[in-house]
């Protein structure tokens, strides 16, 4: 049944595909309506914060698993990107940007800190780099909290700005505000889709190029890869960069849709939580990681939050949240190490034992 | 006329108080094929790797086309021209035998972020020629049909091709290689020879060459080079080599020696 409905997908004229996806994506909204009204659990919040955390473990995807350079401080750029929003549009600050023109800001801005970190500590291998950026994340925040006059420390801002939709409203002579949009999850929905589907697309494209097969290269082996032409620091730079702009930008989309940011939300937690989600998903894998950052995040605002109280309301099912994830990644480092939905490769692997030997060389050096 | 592509004078590589090379002058001429050999621990892969970027010189200047390059990073090295292979395999496993070429055409390729994200044609069309390109050097060592293959999957023989090939791909002047022939059989071996000889006469290259086996070194050697403790104690054609007394002490000791001498 499976194998067929893929079958007969594939057959699928591309165009076709695209537009079936395009009118999935617009219903599916309101099909979770129905879900929600039936079952009283808020199931599009939910999905959209699991987009969100897909947009960012993309980018953590680009530094993890293409470049292999393991990041614990990545929420730090999600901050930045967050906090960049605030400053550009908390109402305080006068600057109030559109939030078209904000959200590159923040994307520029993080991929600038990107480079301002991984600059002295890219010559690091391995564990150090760990511990640097571990300790990166832990001072956004702190420095978050204790730059009152920016940030208003740890009372957070509120209100940010949201998307103005002014313009539309002129142009077809609509009522001021009518297009207005607030917290309502069905707008961010189709919001974060569009930011998913930006970042998906990049992912996608730097996996199969020059810049990825670098990366690549050197999460095989730096040292090869710098005697085959390859500049290991700039390399390196560029996926910290382009990851910290994926996180970036999911930061002001996130800034924007609550309304509110505080140091809180970029705990060292989120973090590990994204790094969860490549790991479970497959290293590497860009469409894993889509699957699997919704999976894995649905399942934890869903099912963890939502469901499993409801059955057991004395158990303090929040509090054992992260065991829930730890027995996941035991599970999977066990069972599918290369994660659940790992990189199909175009490469094939064959018996080094029983391999035909090709004989070009042979024959030419007879002659 | 030949010319010199590289030049040694007076080089010296430190680990401490060990002198790994110690004041070194070595000249290698435009297309010619150039061994280094000597006991272990004698300098050779230390040598190889000051010329390469791996370590910088402690002392000494080190040119190659009469420009200074100790001390330059790796990558900048293969850029203007140098390129290696590895005692170990140092292949990039996880990747098809294709794309540990295309690695080797990295630097002479022109995409970075933006073009890798959009891709306009001219990204499209380099990234096709580079391919083709690729395809041709895996033919040329004998590797087509292999080019989707895992690099880690592939037999020993065909990794140590892959890595030539993945040199090649560089457009190197001065190819390096350390100890091509290590763990090969006699055929392997012998095709090995017959391949270094036809990338000097085809395509023109310099190979400095780290070898063992001996009757690799003898028979394609314009010049031999033998290091102990870090000093050149010979240097010539190969027969002048293989009778000249110091180096036969060296690997064989002085008893030998004098054995050889009175029988």
């Amino acid at each position: 049944m499976q194998t067929r409905l893929a079958e007969s997908w594939s057959r699928l004229p591309r165009t076709i595909q695209i537009i079936l996806v395009i009118a999935l994506v617009i219903l599916l909204p309101f099909a979770i309506d129905i879900i929600e009204r039936a079952t009283n659990f808020g199931l599009l919040t939910q999905i959209n914060r699991a987009l969100i955390y897909v947009v960012l473990a993309l980018g953590l995807n680009i530094v993890v698993g293409f470049a292999g350079l393991l990041d614990l401080g990545y929420a730090a750029f999600f901050a930045i990107g967050a906090y960049t929003f605030g400053v550009l549009t908390w109402p305080s600050h006068d600057i109030e940007a559109s939030f078209f023109i904000a959200v590159w800001i923040c994307a520029a801005v993080a991929a600038f800190f990107g480079i301002l970190v991984g600059a002295p500590t890219l010559r690091l291998r391995g564990d150090y780099l760990a511990i640097v950026t571990l300790a990166f994340g832990e001072i956004i925040p702190t420095l978050v909290r204790n730059l009152k006059d920016l940030t208003n420390g740890s009372q957070g801002m509120t209100p940010l700005g949201r998307p103005n939709f002014g313009f539309f409203e002129n142009t077809f002579a609509l009522e001021p505000g009518s297009l207005s949009v607030g917290v309502d999850p069905h707008f961010w929905f189709y919001v974060i889709v569009i930011t998913a589907v930006i970042v998906l697309f990049a992912s996608r494209r730097l996996d199969n190029s020059r810049l990825g097969r670098a990366w690549k290269a050197i999460r095989e082996d730096e040292t090869a890869a710098d005697f085959m032409g390859v500049d290991p620091i700039r390399t390196k730079l560029l996926a910290f960069a382009i990851g910290a702009s994926f996180s970036g930008l999911a930061g002001a989309v996130f800034a924007s849709m609550l309304g509110a940011i505080f140091p809180e939300l970029f705990r060292f937690q989120v973090s590990i939580f994204l790094l969860i989600i490549v790991i479970l998903s497959g290293i590497g894998s860009v469409y894993g990681v889509l699957l699997g950052g919704l999976i894995i995040s649905t399942f934890d605002g869903v099912f963890l939050a939502q469901i499993l109280p409801g059955i057991f309301p004395k158990i303090d099912i929040q509090s054992l949240r992260w065991v829930f994830f730890g027995i996941g990644l035991i599970f999977i480092m066990i069972f599918r190490p290369q994660g659940l939905f790992p990189r199909k490769s175009k490469g094939r692997r064959i018996d080094p034992d029983t391999a035909e030997e090709v004989g070009v060389m042979q024959s030419e050096v007879a002659k | 006329m030949t010319q010199i592509l590289l030049e040694a004078t007076g080089v010296s590589r430190r680990f401490g108080g060990l002198v790994a090379v110690d004041k070194l002058d070595y000249t290698l001429e435009n297309n010619t094929i150039a061994s280094i050999i000597g006991p272990n621990g004698a300098g050779k892969t230390t040598f190889f790797n000051v010329i390469t970027g791996f370590y910088k010189p402690s002392s000494g200047t080190l040119l190659f086309e009469g420009r200074e390059i100790g001390g330059m990073r790796p990558n900048r090295l293969t850029q203007i021209g140098l390129a290696r292979t590895f005692q170990t395999i140092r292949l990039f496993g996880n990747l098809t035998a294709l794309e540990n070429v295309l690695i080797g055409m990295h630097h002479r390729l022109k995409a970075g972020w933006f073009g890798s994200i959009l891709k306009p044609q001219w990204v499209l069309d380099e990234e096709q020629q580079a391919q083709k390109e690729a395809m041709e050097l895996l033919k040329y060592v004998g590797l087509d049909s292999y080019e989707e293959v895992f690099a880690q999957s592939l037999p020993y023989g065909m990794q140590r091709r892959l890595e030539i090939a993945r040199a090649l791909a560089t457009h190197p002047k001065l190819l390096l290689l350390d100890e091509p022939t290590a763990g090969m059989n006699p055929n392997e071996t012998r095709d090995m020879i017959g391949f270094i000889r036809r990338l000097r006469d085809d395509r023109g290259l310099t190979i400095l060459l780290i070898e063992h086996d001996m009757q690799v070194v003898m028979n394609i050697s314009d010049k031999v080079t033998v290091l102990d403790y870090g000093q050149k104690i010979a240097e010539g054609l190969p027969i002048e080599i293989q009778r000249n007394e110091r180096v036969i002490e060296a690997y064989l000791g002085k008893r030998a020696l004098e054995f050889l001498k009175n029988g």
